[in-house]
């Protein structure tokens, strides 16, 4: 059976992404383009909220020091996280925000399918409740990129611009290390490297719906994973904390 | 309540002999309870103050998520998160049934909107008050839903029937948020010395706001004997803030917390509490621009609609494309 250790560092990752992109779309709550979109982004973020605190409880549990997923969330710092670059990036424009959720919902699904047949029932069992719900999110962003990018002209140019400017944060997506190396030998979880090809297709192809091209392959950001972030990160912290250390061991 | 003063047009009632015919069939089956629908016959003055209350109504709902949206990134716990992400949420759909309800009169969403960030349409005074701690997010579910909930429980009952159905659905999710309100005051009011000082502040400041909800005192309200003939208006202002004092001030003793009026008390020949004069200059100037946030919120709404117009204009436009392809397929 794998480590605690290694598995609990998996499950972190998926937990970090899952509630940092959460995040990012909770800021949009109030703000959207329009109303029904308003509602909707905000299903996506309440149903990334959900998934974070199943993979944040599991780790905790894992983990076996008695941590909860508010522990977790709420008292680690930025070099302890464990999400990919690209889920902390700022939401921008809508375009912005959509492409990034269309890079990591054609991602997540990939992930979430392999990891529904994991040997580990506890992970496999979080996966396909997600998958259920990742399914829907990325369908409903493909639709969105192949609007926008065949909307109007200045949407085409935003989606475009878009699409460019997030690119080089999904090199990360499959870039492997030797923890996940040891829990794919093992049948938890699914291996990155192999995603890579189907995902790419499937960009391609919804970026050719929506009129849109599909950027040359580029130098790749990284680190993510091993809590190099961003700038961003520290001030999404800074916002979700702020009470948990304002006020430390208070019940909320 | 969301709609507090409501201009009915109307400078009198009118006696059924000054009515026409078809003014005196439509108050009869007002008087009736049958229900009033789009396709119906109304006076003119009806379908315009009906307008004016259902998108004052709406906008107050999409104003409203803003003072709680500013705390969901700083929610404290991932549970806390989730339950103001869904409430926010839930005040926006409350927006979306409130505006089809005022489509039905002839107005377009695009033309409610457009009142509403020109500053001719208004919305409830309470949204223009900064929520400042987490324990406003307490006070707000508690008071301001509460409020809030008392007046559309009656409008459950109103004349028009798109805007009765309107609330019936939105009286059903409103009782959840209120009591997530309460939820939290009661944690805070148990817990840390701070955070009941917190909660205690809170209250201090949303108290009198609250109460300002439920708009001028009757006698100051030249339009509710129209409204209220029409029932789209079903309780005075003051019988509707004496009930929300009377529920609020036993809620207020079992967190312990105290209401900021040294004149409350409970009075018993009358049967119900006596409370302190409101400060209606302070009304007046807030739903007149002069709040804390009414520039803020303004400024926040108009800003997430000239943003999302490319994103509305691509979304026409592609809709436009698909479906004169599917002509030329056809
Ligand atoms: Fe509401
Ligand atoms: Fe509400």
């Amino acid at each position: 059976m794998a480590a605690p250790a290694a598995l609990f560092e998996y499950l972190v990752r998926l937990g970090d992404n899952c509630l940092i992109l959460g995040h990012r779309l909770s800021e949009w709550c109030g703000h959207g383009p329009v109303l029904e979109e308003d509602l909707a982004l905000t299903n996506v973020a309440l149903d990334l909220i959900g998934q974070a605190t199943l993979w944040l409880e599991l780790a905790g549990e894992i983990e076996g020091r008695g941590r909860t997923a508010d522990q977790l969330a709420y008292l680690r710092d930025a070099g302890e996280f464990r999400n990919l670059l690209l889920v902390e990036q700022p939401n921008g424009h809508y375009g912005e925000t959509l492409a990034r959720q269309f890079y990591f919902d054609t991602w997540h699904c990939g992930l979430l399918q392999g990891l529904s047949h994991s040997q580990h029932p506890r992970v496999a069992d979080i996966a396909a409740k997600s998958l259920k719900e990742a399914t829907y999110h990325l369908e409903r962003s493909e639709e969105w990129v192949v609007t926008l990018g065949d909307g109007t002209d200045e949407s085409h140019a935003r989606m475009q611009q878009a699409i460019n400017d997030l690119w080089m944060y999904t090199g990360e997506l499959f870039v492997m290390d030797e923890i996940e190396q040891d829990l794919v030998a093992e049948g938890i979880a699914v291996d990155l490297a192999e995603l890579r090809e189907p995902w790419l297709k499937q960009v391609g192809k919804t970026l050719d719906e929506a009129t849109l091209t599909l950027p040359q392959a580029g130098w790749m950001q990284q680190g993510g994973k091993q809590g190099v972030h961003t700038e961003n990160l520290g001030f999404i912290l800074a916002d979700m904390q702020f009470l948990q250390r304002a006020y430390p061991n208070a019940t909320w | 309540m969301y709609a507090q003063m409501v201009d009915t047009g109307v400078k009198r009632v009118k006696s059924r002999e000054e009515m026409s015919p078809e003014e005196r069939d439509f108050q009869d089956r007002v008087d009736a309870d049958i229900k009033i629908e789009a396709k119906d016959w109304m006076p003119e003055s009806y379908r315009r103050t009906l307008i004016r209350q259902i998108s004052q109504h709406a906008h107050s709902e999409i104003v409203g998520m803003l003072p709680e949206g500013n705390w969901i990134t700083r929610a404290p716990s991932l549970k806390r998160k989730a339950i103001l992400l869904a409430k926010v949420q839930d005040e926006g759909g409350h927006g979306l049934y409130l505006y089809s309800a005022a489509e039905t009169l002839g107005l377009s969403r695009e033309q409610l909107i457009e009142q509403l960030h020109s500053g001719k349409a208004k919305y409830s005074s309470i949204f223009n008050y900064p929520s400042l701690t987490w324990a406003d997010i307490g006070a707000i579910g508690w008071l301001v839903d509460g409020a809030a909930i008392m007046n559309q429980v009656t409008l459950q009952r109103c004349s028009y029937g798109p805007y009765s159905r309107a609330m019936i659905r939105i009286c059903k999710e409103e009782s959840f948020h209120q009591r997530q309100g309460y939820d939290i005051m009661m944690t805070l009011a148990r817990g840390a010395a701070e955070q009941k000082a917190m909660a205690q502040d809170a209250l201090n400041r949303w108290w009198w706001p609250s109460l300002m909800m439920f708009g001028p005192s009757d006698d100051q309200s030249p339009h509710s004997a129209q409204s209220m003939q029409w029932k789209i208006k079903l309780y005075g202002n003051d019988e509707l803030r004496q009930r929300f004092v009377d529920q609020t001030v036993p809620q207020a003793e079992y967190l312990d917390l105290t209401l900021p009026d040294p004149d409350l008390k409970w009075n018993e020949e009358r049967g119900h509490y006596d409370f302190g004069a409101i400060d209606w200059q302070e009304f007046f100037h807030v739903i007149n621009g002069d709040g804390p946030c009414n520039r803020s919120r303004l400024r926040a709404r108009v800003a997430a609609h000239e943003e999302g117009r490319w994103v509305r204009e691509a979304a026409v436009a592609y809709a436009q494309k698909k479906t004169a392809h599917k002509r030329t397929a056809a």
